[in-house]
């Protein structure tokens, strides 16, 4: 390999460039500096001696080119002297695609215009993301009704396929996280009533907890993270391989074939989680209560028996439907909005988990202002 | 291999590709049992053979892409393994390669894919950058137009386009294309096999090309091999192959679409078929 070089000859009458060397992209940043040089000395020179030239490759040729100003194919011949018919070749090549091909650009963006034109289109999308959304509530809700009063329209095996997923198959993280939580509730929750000598409300205030909070609000929250990016990673998968599109033209609904299993599997198993959630965190308290406490076991059930009212497991319990329907629909929307790249499922996957915990965070708040005003 | 045929197209003693005695396998499914092949330097090559005979895990194996059982391939006569042991070497083995759907990095505009090898392996300015990356789109006879588009704004012809693009954005001595004109329309692939022939000719590439295209093979082909039942079955020109005596081949060139592929090309000879 040898080093590439440019020699301006000053006995000739007009500029005539000696070029040397290897005109290749591994010598780009000596070929940069180069054509720099010739740049700054305001000297183009009219014609190239290419005899010294060794190898060229299409890097190197643009540089000829661009020494030369870019010349048109036909103009080529007579500024080359003494060039090899395979660099002749590159150059010509070269010089025609770059003339010929079709060069107009979009007009670049100026930064005020862009950053407008950005918050405009973000505010267009929030508003359409927002109407999509609540058009796809009143869709998802017709069809649940419809497949509700027509049961054998429902699709049993999708359902009960979904139902293992989202419901069984989380049992046993929802399980241990409601008992570590259920543990961690009593513990720190002694630590205070202790300085009042109440610990023996410990249990009241773990089945308070549990029963009207967190036994729902913990397992929507690991479904959100767990089914919800499941479901749109699924259907958008299915999106971006016009999968969807084939369900429509073989004359079935998307919604229906599914939406319907997917969101109804979490209305059926989402209550049941949370009654799981509920039993486990209570009994999360009831161990920190024996270690800790010395409440025995059966005297923490019985306190939970006689001074917790069975209202609070309704309040809770009421709440995982609604949940769960916020959790599915999110879930599926997101994935219908998937467009072409993988790229694009990866976003709206994570989208689609922020999004349903806000929703189910949002609405649990709702929910407590609620029926602290009915009095539940 | 004793059926190499000798042919005008290429160099027969200078071979830039080397392949000897390959065997690949996945589990007991043996792919190549011993296959040999040549590409000469300059010539391009079309590869053939039925779905399943190894022709994408041929052009895997030869960019390195593929961990080979046993056997030699050699790149400009060096062995490819122990070049692959030093990726430092790895943007030295100026290959490029075009995969079926192009490939491209779908977060990244076609001029940021074009840029991002340069880039990772050479200090080059910004304007110098953009004119490269001008450059090579314009040889793939793709409009500046799609410069920042992303690959999933563009159409199939023109993501093949620019996967090519980004293929010769290190300036490669041997281009591999996996099915370039699978997918498109007659008019579309007529035009990428013009393309591959312009820039062999100007860039004095080497060409070596996975198809099913019988226009392609016809078009553009120096050299046809044909693989099957784990090693190159024959290799010569078209008309040399197309009268090989082999029952996949013999249904493979007279079969409706191949009698097409030669009214196409208003062959007049009589080829036998």
């Amino acid at each position: 390999m040898s080093k590439p070089a440019l020699h301006f000859s000053a006995h000739e009458p007009s500029a005539v460039a000696e070029i040397s060397g290897d005109w290749v992209l591994r010598h780009v940043e000596q070929l940069e500096s180069l054509s720099q040089d010739a740049g700054r000395s305001a000297r183009q020179p009219g014609t190239l001696d290419l005899h010294a030239l060794q190898r060229l490759d299409t890097t190197g040729a643009l540089l000829l080119l661009q020494l030369l100003g870019m010349p048109r194919p036909e103009a080529l011949p007579q500024k080359l002297n003494r060039v090899s018919e395979a660099h002749r070749m590159i150059l010509t090549a070269l010089a025609a695609a770059i003339c010929d091909g079709d060069r107009s650009r979009k007009p670049a963006d100026r930064w005020l215009q862009d950053l407008l034109q950005r918050i405009g289109m973000w505010v267009v999308d929030a508003a359409q993301q927002l109407k999509l959304l609540t058009h796809f509530i009143g869709v998802v809700i017709t069809t649940t009704i419809r497949n509700l009063l027509q049961p054998w329209r429902l699709r049993w095996t999708s359902l009960v396929f979904h139902m293992e997923h989202v419901g069984l198959d989380a049992v046993p993280i929802v399980a241990l996280l409601s008992f570590l939580v259920g543990s961690t509730v009593a513990f720190l929750g002694a630590s205070v009533l202790r300085d009042f000598g109440a610990t023996i409300y410990t249990p009241d205030m773990v089945s308070y907890a549990f029963l009207r909070e967190f036994g729902t609000l913990l397992p929507a929250i690991l479904l959100a993270g767990r089914s919800g990016s499941a479901f749109t990673a699924q259907i958008g998968s299915m999106k971006s391989n016009e999968e969807i599109d084939a369900l429509k033209t073989l004359g079935m609904d998307p919604v229906c074939v599914l939406v319907m299993p997917r969101v109804v599997a979490l209305l059926f198993t989402l209550p049941l989680l949370s009654f799981i959630g509920m039993l486990s965190g209570l009994l999360g308290g009831m161990l920190v209560s024996a270690l800790v406490l010395d409440i025995s076991p059966a005297a923490y059930a019985s306190r939970i028996y006689n001074f917790t009212d069975i209202q609070h497991f309704w309040v809770g319990i009421s709440k995982a439907p609604v949940f769960a329907f916020l959790i599915g629909v999110v879930g599926c929307l997101e994935g219908f909005k998937v467009s072409g790249s993988a790229e694009s499922v990866g976003q709206h996957t994570t989208s689609s988990v922020v999004q349903s915990i806000f929703l189910v965070l949002t609405t649990d708040a709702m929910f407590a202002v609620l029926f602290e005003q009915l009095g539940l | 291999m004793t059926d190499t045929q000798q042919t005008p197209a290429g160099d027969p003693d200078d071979a830039v590709i080397r392949v000897r005695d390959l065997v690949n396998a996945f589990g007991a499914n043996v792919v190549h049992n011993g296959l040999d092949l040549d590409v000469r330097r300059g010539e391009i090559l079309g590869v053939v053979g039925g779905s399943g005979s190894g022709k994408s895990v041929l052009l895997r194996s030869i960019v390195g892409l593929q961990k080979i059982r046993s056997g030699v391939i050699e790149l400009f006569g060096e062995p490819l393994g122990e070049m692959l042991d030093d990726s430092d070497n790895l943007c030295d083995l100026r290959l490029g390669v075009m995969f079926q759907d192009g490939a491209l990095f779908s977060s990244l505009t076609v001029t940021e894919n074009i840029q991002l090898a340069i880039k990772e392996h050479y200090k080059v300015g910004d304007a110098l950058l953009q004119d490269l990356a001008d450059m090579k789109m314009l040889l793939a006879e793709l409009p500046l137009k799609a410069a920042n588009q992303y690959p999933s704004e563009l159409s199939g012809g023109m993501r093949k386009r620019a996967g090519l693009a980004r293929a010769l954005a290190l300036d490669p001595e041997i281009l591999f294309l996996d099915e370039p004109t699978a997918g498109l329309d007659p008019i579309s692939a007529a035009a990428i096999d013009r393309l591959l022939q312009t820039l062999r000719d100007a860039l004095g590439l080497t060409v070596f090309l996975v198809t099913h295209d019988l226009d392609t093979l016809h078009a553009i082909c120096d050299r046809v091999a044909v693989l099957g039942e784990g090693r190159l079955i024959t290799i010569g020109t078209l008309d040399e192959v197309a009268n090989f005596d082999h029952p996949w081949i013999k249904a493979y060139f007279s079969g409706p679409r191949g009698r097409r592929g030669q009214v196409d090309r208003g062959d007049t000879s009589d080829t036998g078929l």
